[in-house]
């Protein structure tokens, strides 16, 4: 019964995708960013040698790190759900599953050499050129144009 | 105060992150994930793109995450200016080189085409997704696993 009335007060699909972001979302996404950035600083999940020590087993800190955060975000997201928990704004909250596909598999293995050799994965390229890492510019580029390379050659890759 | 100029435990930096996921759907609504700032960088930058990746990218839904990687890079300035005692480099000086530059850039353009080509990166396949036991998100963090092993373990002596 519960069930009818949610979802013919609900708005249209479309609206998730197509909806604006306020200001006030806007202000939050920056604050969340800062919150982010000096979360990867402090953890030093930004720094290379963490990255490097946690590929060559020498450390458990990024494997602890990675496991506690995907265990505090599972269990928020279930009381989430469970709850069926609105934004602030009063939008529901979904989560729009990432689909299975080749690239999944390939690009995950590409973007994983990257994040080896370079010490960072997107988020934490930011952080170092923030907190003053010049060197982390041509991470960026690079990064920039891979992106570039991926969208010239998507049509031709499998997926 | 003393503990905060340190390096924080892996079980608070580790609460703290996860906790971006439900904060940033709550106070804004939206998923947390920060590759696809990429894409919005690139299709901002070529607005007449012929490229359907970019042309048909909504520029305007996925602004935000260029504020998001804005307030990244904020918070990471304000973290190395002000509650570091020490700060510790974030790459090794060994980098500050032509042979470090070129490695930078092509672990670059791995991270680039890589992320985009498997859909997210550690924040949105690894954190969100596998929180939201998105099985696809499981896969694509084994493989991120298994290409910086392979990477640091096979041609590790060439690289480091």
């Amino acid at each position: 019964m519960m069930e009818t009335t949610t979802q013919t007060s609900d708005p249209p699909p479309r609206e998730q995708t197509k909806q604006a972001t306020s200001p006030a979302a806007y202000l939050m996404v920056l604050l969340m960013g800062v919150y982010l950035g000096i979360l990867f600083s402090k953890s030093e999940v930004a720094h290379w040698q963490r990255i490097h020590d946690m590929f060559l087993f020498r450390e458990a800190h990024m494997y602890l790190i990675i496991v506690t955060a995907i265990v505090v975000a599972m269990v928020s997201m279930l009381i989430i759900k469970r709850f069926q928990i609105t934004s602030i704004e009063g939008r529901p909250i979904r989560y729009s599953p990432k689909p299975y596909h080749t690239g999944v598999v390939i690009g995950g293995m590409l973007f994983g050499a990257g994040w080896a050799i370079t010490g960072a994965c997107p988020g934490p390229i930011y952080a170092q050129i923030g907190g003053g890492q010049w060197m982390a510019l041509f991470t960026l580029v690079g990064a920039l144009l891979g992106m570039f390379g991926y969208a010239a050659l998507k049509p031709k890759l499998p997926h | 105060m003393q503990w905060l100029m340190q390096p924080w435990p892996w079980w608070l930096s580790g609460i703290l992150i996860g906790l971006t996921v439900p904060l940033l759907y709550l106070l804004a609504g939206k998923a947390f994930g920060i590759s696809t700032s990429l894409q919005e960088i690139g299709a901002l930058c070529s607005p007449h793109s012929k490229l359907e990746y970019l042309a048909k990218f909504d520029r305007k839904a996925n602004l935000w995450t260029i504020v998001f990687a804005l307030g990244i890079a904020i918070g990471a300035f304000l973290a190395t200016e002000f509650l570091s005692a020490d700060p510790k480099p974030f790459l090794p000086a060994s980098m500050e080189s032509v042979s470090g530059a070129i490695k930078l850039l092509v672990g670059g353009f791995l991270i680039g085409f890589g992320t985009r080509y498997a859909g997210g990166c550690t924040s949105g396949h690894s954190i969100t997704g596998i929180s939201n036991l998105n099985w696809p998100s499981l896969l694509a963090t084994v493989c991120f696993f298994a290409g910086g092993l392979a990477v640091t373990w096979g041609l590790g002596g060439l690289l480091f």
